[in-house]
Parts: structure tokens; C-alpha cells; sequence
């Protein structure tokens, strides 16, 4: 898989500490708190990024694979 | 009345979709547990997320808020959102891939196979009955609560045998009518019935929780008077208290969340990687395609449910909402409190009523679905041995296990004690520990069978202890800061990682079945 891709979902990881509002008590357009709408913000930009990963490391393979016959000849348990 | 109406008409509703997709039953085991791979993009998307939210997303979510502020979608929701759609990517859409491929329908039968291990399932199958147990009962005495407070006092002469039924429709009674309703489509039409009933409890639920929003902000003179008039402590994450009641009735609340317990609560959502009833779900999916949706519309659902739920907690702190100082074991009647006393309307109770009832079924039929289907392969014919059941047979056995199930959790939950509502965390903290096991299974071909064994008992123990140091359930954070799951979570990944590259590698053929070049 793509490496930038592992790079950006670590870049939301730590994106989702936002240390920096913990105080903040403005109000985003007059009836959202800084921190909640920071969050809210957040789950429409993880949702872009789902999306984006889902561009361009979506994983064909698997579903190709999951297709085939089995011929390992079942498990060795 | 007319709430009780409605809310009845919703579960009639509910009842006809889940038989009506009887219709399509094919007949076959496999389309009883996973609808022989047949459920799209949107249904799987409804699905799973309904099935992901519990009560909690509507009720829970509110309180937490008017206990802690805020602060309380960061830690529960945006985090859910991302971690959920991780798992759905990394562990659901490869697990559909081999599921499908070797036609499992339980997490246990890829373990056996993937550890090579017999007695695994043994050691994992009563670990996750005994984690979802406690989550089913929830649901279900989250039900009767709901539909207690909702008819108090509508049949004062029927139901007056116990001080504590307040002349409501008894918990007894309502629990029985949640678990035969789900029981009657779950019954019929398995996974299929279950993928229906949840799509449609899903919109419910989201379209109340919406609509339960705008009335209350209406009342409240708007977005922006409502929240001037919250409590200013909510609207910020720093940790403060304050002081509620008065006299004996005097009790301090903590608001805010401390940064470690913030980042720590992030271990929590990824117990959707090891849900069996997700599992079950994933499994239910037409083809691969089918995730995307899921994956990238996921954290939005969660923000649609939760953005006006945390915000209605919140305001719920001011004075213009009217609250009385509720203790923080009473904070789940918050929603509740502020529909009827700023709405006074039986209709809107009565709708916002059948949107908890939506999220707390659309939770417990996968349940119920998963454990028979786990009785069913991972015991039964896991014991009988292939060939020995056709699959009229199959269905037969499945059917009565879920029977089986619902009946003793209805009987368990006439039992239950009334603190099992702190048990939720501790379920969601268990399951999230044994993700290590799932990741390696699926990522490191040299993760080994002595590995798993030593993650999953790792893992427990762990868990046991911290559990024995909450006092058996309830919210507990070590030094006060950090979430028991992390460290459980840690205690599992580092036994699985040190244990296997001690002991040989698994089978060559092993490897080669379980990871696709």
C-alpha cells in the first residue's frame, strides 16, 4: 500500500488531539463551540480521507482473490 | 396515549419489514447467517452503523454531554468515526474476502483455521458470549426503562402490583413485547430479515434524533440563545468541578476530560474489530465494492447522530432547560426530560421514543442473530463434524438456538442488577483488547497459535484486573487519566509479538491460505 496513505491516516490520529481548543470557548457561527465544531469539521475531513484512500489504495486483489476456488485443500487444524 | 400508539405502530412497522423480507429467504444456511453475500452498498452501510450504535447514540450521548460537556464527541464520536472506518478497511473488507472464500460465518471458524488451533474457539467462544451478553442486556433494560418513562402513569389501576412500575406499562411487559418483536424476524429471515429491520431502525433513528434537535432548539429561542444560556464549564474541554444540590443531596460533578483520557478513549472503538455480530454483518456483503460506502460515510452518520445530541446535553446545563441537579447515574433520562418538558407534545414523545427503541434493536437482533450462529457452527456442527446436518437441519438448530438466546436474556434481564448499565464500558473495553488478535491474524503471517493463545489470556487478565479495581464496573481511568483498554490492548499486542517469534512459525500451507499475494 501506497506509504502516503499510512502517513495521512497517522497525520488524522494525531490531528484528533487538538490540545490547542481545549480552553477555547468561542463560539463558530454563533452556536458551535470551538472544540465541538473542530470535531464535527474533523469527521467531515476523516470521511474526505476515507474517500481518498479509497482512490488510491483500494484493494482489488481481495475481492479477485476471494473469487477464485480454494485449492489450498482445506485448513490444517 | 397516542405515544404509546405510536410507538406501537412502530414496532407493527418493524415486524412487517423484518417477515416481509422472508420473501427473499433462499432457503440455505448461508443465506440465513450471512444472506448469501447478497446486501448492498447502502443496506450494508444502514446495517452496520445501526448496529454499531446502541441507545447510547441518542441517550447516552446526551447525558454524557450534560455530565461532561463537549467535550464528550471527541472522545466518543469524531474517534469512533475515524477508528470504526480503520477497522471496516483493514480488518472488515479482508475478513469478507476470506469468510467468503472459505465460507465461514463466524470470527471463531477463521481463528480455528488461521491459529491452527482446535481448542482456540474453545478458549475465544465463551470469552465473546460472556462480552456480549452484558451489551444485549443493556439493550434490552434500556428498552423497558425507555417505555416506563414514556407511559408513567397511563394505566394507574393495571399495572399497580409494584410501587415501582409507577403505572406504566411494566419493564416485564415491555421487555417481552422488544425481544419478541425482534425475535419473530430474526427468527424467520436471519442475517437478511436483521440487514432490513436495521436499515430501516437506522433512518428512525436518525431522523428522531434530528427532529428531536430542532424542536428543542425552537423552544430554547434558537441555536445561538440556547447555547448562550448553557452552562459556560460545558463548552469547554478543561477538566473543572462543580458543586449540584443542596444539603444532603449535595454532590460534585466532573466536567471536561483530561488530555490522557482523551487520547486514550481511542483504543475504545476499535472493539467493532472483534464484534462477532459485526463480523456476521461484514460477511452479509455483496462483493468488496459494497465496504466504500460504509468506510467513507461512516464518521458523517456518526456526526449526523451526534452533533445534536451532544448539543441538546449541553444545553440541557442552562437554566432555560430546567433540569433538576440529576446525578450521574440518572443522566440517560436527560433526552427524555427535555422532550417532555419543552415539547408537551404526545406525538413528538411518542416519535422520539420509537428512535431510542430503533437504536437499542438495531443492536440486539445481530446480537441475538450472531450467538445462534455461534451455537450453532462453533459448537454444534464444529462437534458433529461436516456431512452430518443437511441445511434444513442447519436452520432448524440455528433457529432454536436463537430462541434459546432471547428467552434466556429476557429471563437474565428480569435478573439483572440495576447497575449492569456499568458494564457497557467494560464489554466495549474487552472486545477492543482482543484486537491484536484479529490484526495479527490477518497482517503478520508470523503471528503463531502459541501467540494467540498468549494475547487472548494477556488481554483477559489484564482486563479481570482492572475490572476487579473499578469494583466490578463503572467508569474507571488508571491514575485517574488513563482508559484501562489501552493498557489491556498493550498487554495483548506485546504477548502476541514476544510469543510467536518464540515458538515456530505456522504451517507453510497456513500462510499460503490465509495471505492472498
Amino acid at each position: 500500500m501506497n506509504k502516503f496513505v499510512y502517513l495521512v491516516l497517522f497525520l488524522l490520529l494525531v490531528l484528533h488531539q487538538d490540545f490547542w481548543l481545549w480552553d477555547d470557548a468561542r463560539l463558530v457561527f454563533g452556536f458551535m463551540p470551538a472544540g465541538l465544531a473542530y470535531h464535527a469539521g474533523y469527521s467531515l475531513v476523516a470521511a474526505l480521507c476515507w474517500a481518498w484512500v479509497i482512490k488510491v489504495a483500494w484493494p482489488r486483489h481481495l475481492e479477485a482473490w476471494a473469487d477464485e476456488p480454494d485449492d489450498t485443500g482445506g485448513g490444517s487444524e | 396515549m397516542i405515544s404509546l400508539v405510536i410507538v406501537l405502530v412502530y414496532l407493527l412497522a418493524l415486524l412487517c419489514l423484518g417477515l416481509a423480507s422472508k420473501f427473499f429467504f433462499r432457503g440455505t444456511s448461508k443465506d440465513y447467517f450471512v444472506a448469501s453475500h447478497s446486501i448492498g452498498p447502502f443496506m450494508l452501510l444502514m446495517s452496520v452503523f445501526g448496529t454499531t450504535m446502541t441507545a447510547f447514540a441518542l441517550v447516552g450521548s446526551t447525558g454524557k454531554a450534560f455530565q461532561r460537556g463537549i467535550g464528550t464527541y471527541g472522545l466518543m464520536a469524531s474517534s469512533s468515526g475515524l477508528i470504526h472506518a480503520l477497522c471496516f478497511y483493514f480488518i472488515g473488507i479482508r475478513l469478507w474476502a476470506i469468510g467468503k472464500k472459505y465460507g465461514y460465518v463466524t470470527q471463531i471458524q477463521f481463528f480455528r483455521q488461521r491459529f491452527e488451533s482446535n481448542r482456540l474457539g474453545y478458549l475465544l467462544f465463551p470469552i465473546l458470549v460472556g462480552l456480549v451478553v452484558p451489551y444485549l442486556l443493556i439493550g434490552i433494560l434500556g428498552a423497558e426503562k425507555t417505555i416506563l418513562g414514556m407511559t408513567k402513569g397511563m394505566f394507574p389501576h393495571t399495572f399497580s402490583a409494584d410501587p415501582d412500575w409507577i403505572g406504566a406499562v411494566p419493564p416485564w411487559l415491555s421487555g417481552f413485547v422488544v425481544c419478541a418483536v425482534v425475535l419473530s424476524y430474526v427468527f424467520a429471515g436471519g442475517s437478511r430479515s436483521a440487514a432490513w429491520a436495521n436499515t430501516f431502525q437506522t433512518l428512525v433513528f436518525m431522523c428522531m434524533g434530528i427532529l428531536a434537535f430542532v424542536l428543542i432548539s425552537n423552544k430554547l429561542g434558537g441555536l445561538h440563545a440556547a447555547i448562550q444560556q448553557a452552562n459556560p464549564e460545558h463548552l469547554v474541554r478543561t477538566p473543572s468541578s462543580i458543586t449540584l444540590g443542596s444539603g444532603e443531596h449535595e454532590f460534585v460533578r466532573h466536567v471536561g476530560v483530561p488530555p490522557l483520557m482523551f487520547l486514550s478513549y481511542m483504543f475504545i472503538p476499535m472493539s467493532v474489530g472483534m464484534f462477532p455480530h459485526i463480523f456476521q454483518h461484514w460477511l452479509t456483503a455483496r462483493d468488496a465494492k459494497s465496504f466504500k460506502l460504509t468506510v467513507i460515510m461512516h464518521p458523517v452518520c456518526i456526526m449526523i447522530v451526534w452533533v445534536p445530541c451532544v448539543l441538546i446535553g449541553v444545553w440541557a446545563t442552562g437554566s432555560a432547560a430546567g433540569m433538576p441537579p440529576l446525578t450521574d447515574d440518572k443522566v440517560g433520562a436527560v433526552l427524555s426530560i427535555m422532550v417532555a418538558k419543552l415539547i408537551h407534545s404526545p406525538v413528538i414523545i411518542g416519535l422520539v421514543t420509537a428512535g431510542i427503541l430503533a437504536a437499542v434493536m438495531s443492536s440486539l437482533d445481530s446480537q441475538f442473530l450472531c450467538l445462534g450462529s455461534m451455537f450453532t457452527n462453533d459448537i454444534v456442527l464444529h462437534r458433529a463434524g461436516p456431512g452430518r446436518y443437511d441445511d434444513r437441519q442447519i436452520i432448524s438448530i440455528a433457529r432454536c438456538f436463537v430462541v434459546g438466546v432471547v428467552a434466556l436474556t429476557y429471563v437474565l434481564s428480569l435478573l439483572a442488577p440495576k447497575n449492569i448499565f456499568d458494564l457497557a464500558i467494560w464489554s466495549f473495553s474487552g472486545f477492543a483488547a482482543l484486537t491484536p488478535l484479529v490484526f495479527s491474524a490477518l497482517y503478520w503471517k508470523r503471528a503463531t497459535k502459541a501467540g494467540a493463545y498468549a494475547s487472548i489470556v494477556a488481554a483477559m487478565l489484564t482486563w479481570l484486573w482492572f475490572f476487579h479495581l473499578s469494583g466490578y464496573g463503572g467508569e474507571y481511568a488508571v491514575g485517574g487519566r488513563i482508559m484501562p483498554v489501552a493498557l489491556c490492548f498493550a498487554a495483548g499486542a506485546i504477548a502476541m509479538f514476544v510469543v510467536s517469534l518464540l515458538t515456530p512459525a505456522p504451517h507453510p500451507d497456513t500462510i499460503r491460505r490465509f495471505f492472498p499475494k
